[in-house]
């Protein structure tokens, strides 16, 4: 029965459900992974990357993240494709914003816009939803520090700590239990590499599927860095996850 | 046209003036028009020129400013108030032109007191004194002799 309400994203099924909606989500949970976490010194945002492969002509760019404007980043998860579109108008309407009011925009009211948009796409025009989550860490004097996740339907959350993509359910568990307000930066990373480890299917965990950045304010400016392969290799190896394991315990 | 404005910043307050005068040609057709609008709880904007284009472009950006209140749950700082009206002029200058000289004075918490002098083709400068129209030939000299960093209320209003 619900193959007949399926192919129309602008209708409600009988039970009241956007089916396209939930195909949308349900695409994402099969994605890689994405976490962020909110700690005192900044935010840290943590990705599995799925194109792993010595032939990719690396380094320069990232496949899960993504600076949106000074003060803002975020991390994707879902269909890459889709998540470019929503990224540039992201960063449109940042400038946007800053054009106008010459002014960083507030992160919520970025975040606002594009669920804005993402909505639109579930309402009108016949076309199918973005199939992409997104994670949007950034600092504005309003709120300060501040995380938001995002999904196809254009609903938003604000969060301490939050996951999309594959696993999410357990990695929010696990964040839900371990996350504590007075977590510095360095707590962060190593919470972020604990949530990756148990939630990912692969066995063991080494820099090149892994993507983290954090979002820091040191002095007066907003600081977003991406961690370089050796910064996270070290990070690995002192929560001992590396692919040199030490005994299992 | 050539409405008077004067407005200069003292130690915690904006000071704006505005002359009352209404005239068609030769026919003074009101002596108590109020030219000072309040574009929300902490800002004032100080509006001469073309009558139509006065009133419809201060409440113009009067309205604006409180969609973006209602939508945010914030008011926009007085800086980026004065560079969205500035943007505003900027756009309808090549459309369809308002004529209208502004003077915007704004109390923020971060920032204090501050004054933006704005004309009608849309240029922009924030100032500690300025004053539009005819009564600046006259005022920008007193208040460049007068003038001094903040003042408190009881010396800027003598």
């Amino acid at each position: 029965m619900a193959r007949r309400y399926d192919s129309r994203t602008t209708i409600f099924s009988p039970e009241g459900r956007l089916f396209q909606v939930e195909y949308a989500m349900e695409a994402i949970s099969h994605a890689g992974a994405a976490i962020g976490i909110v700690s005192q010194e900044g935010i840290v945002l943590a990705a599995e990357k799925k194109i792993i492969s010595k032939l990719l002509d690396d380094d320069k760019s990232t496949e899960k993240m993504y600076k949106l404007d000074d003060h803002i980043a975020c991390a994707v998860a879902g269909i890459t494709a889709d998540a470019n579109i929503l990224i540039n108008y992201a960063r449109v309407a940042a400038q946007r914003y800053l054009f106008a009011y010459q002014e960083p925009q507030p992160i919520e009211q970025l975040v606002t816009q594009l669920c804005d948009l993402k909505q639109g796409y579930t309402q009108y025009g016949g076309m199918r939803p973005f199939g992409v989550s997104l994670l949007y860490a950034g600092w504005d004097k309003i709120h300060g520090f501040q995380l938001y996740s995002s999904d196809p339907s254009g609903n938003y959350g604000g969060w301490k700590a939050t996951a999309i993509g594959a696993n999410n359910q357990a990695a929010q568990s696990i964040l839900k239990q371990e996350w504590k307000a007075e977590l510095n930066l360095k707590e962060a990373l190593q919470l972020a590499v604990k949530v990756m480890s148990k939630t990912m299917d692969s066995t063991s965990l080494t820099a090149e599927k892994l993507e983290f950045a954090t979002l820091t304010r040191p002095g007066d400016e907003v600081r977003y860095r991406v961690l370089t392969d050796q910064q996270v290799e070290a990070l690995l190896k002192e929560a001992n996850v590396g692919a040199e394991k030490k005994e299992e315990l | 046209m050539s409405d008077t404005l004067i407005g200069f910043v003292g130690d915690d307050y904006v000071l704006l003036a505005a002359d009352a005068t209404n005239a068609f040609s030769i026919i003074l057709m009101k002596d108590d028009e109020d030219k000072i609008m309040k574009l929300d709880s902490h800002k004032l904007l100080a509006a001469g020129g073309e009558n139509g284009d006065r009133v419809q472009f201060c409440e113009y950006i009067q309205k604006n400013l409180s969609l973006y209140r209602y939508r945010t749950g914030r008011a926009l700082g007085t800086n980026a108030a004065a560079h969205y009206l500035r943007g505003e002029l900027a756009r309808f200058l090549r459309e369809s032109p308002y004529q209208v000289n502004l003077l915007m004075a704004g109390h923020d918490e971060e920032d204090g007191p501050s004054l933006y002098f704005i004309d009608y083709m849309a240029s922009m400068h924030k100032m500690k004194m300025a004053a539009h129209g005819y009564g600046s030939y006259f005022s920008l000299s007193i208040l460049d002799r007068q003038w001094r960093k903040g003042m408190p209320s009881t010396k800027g209003s003598n």
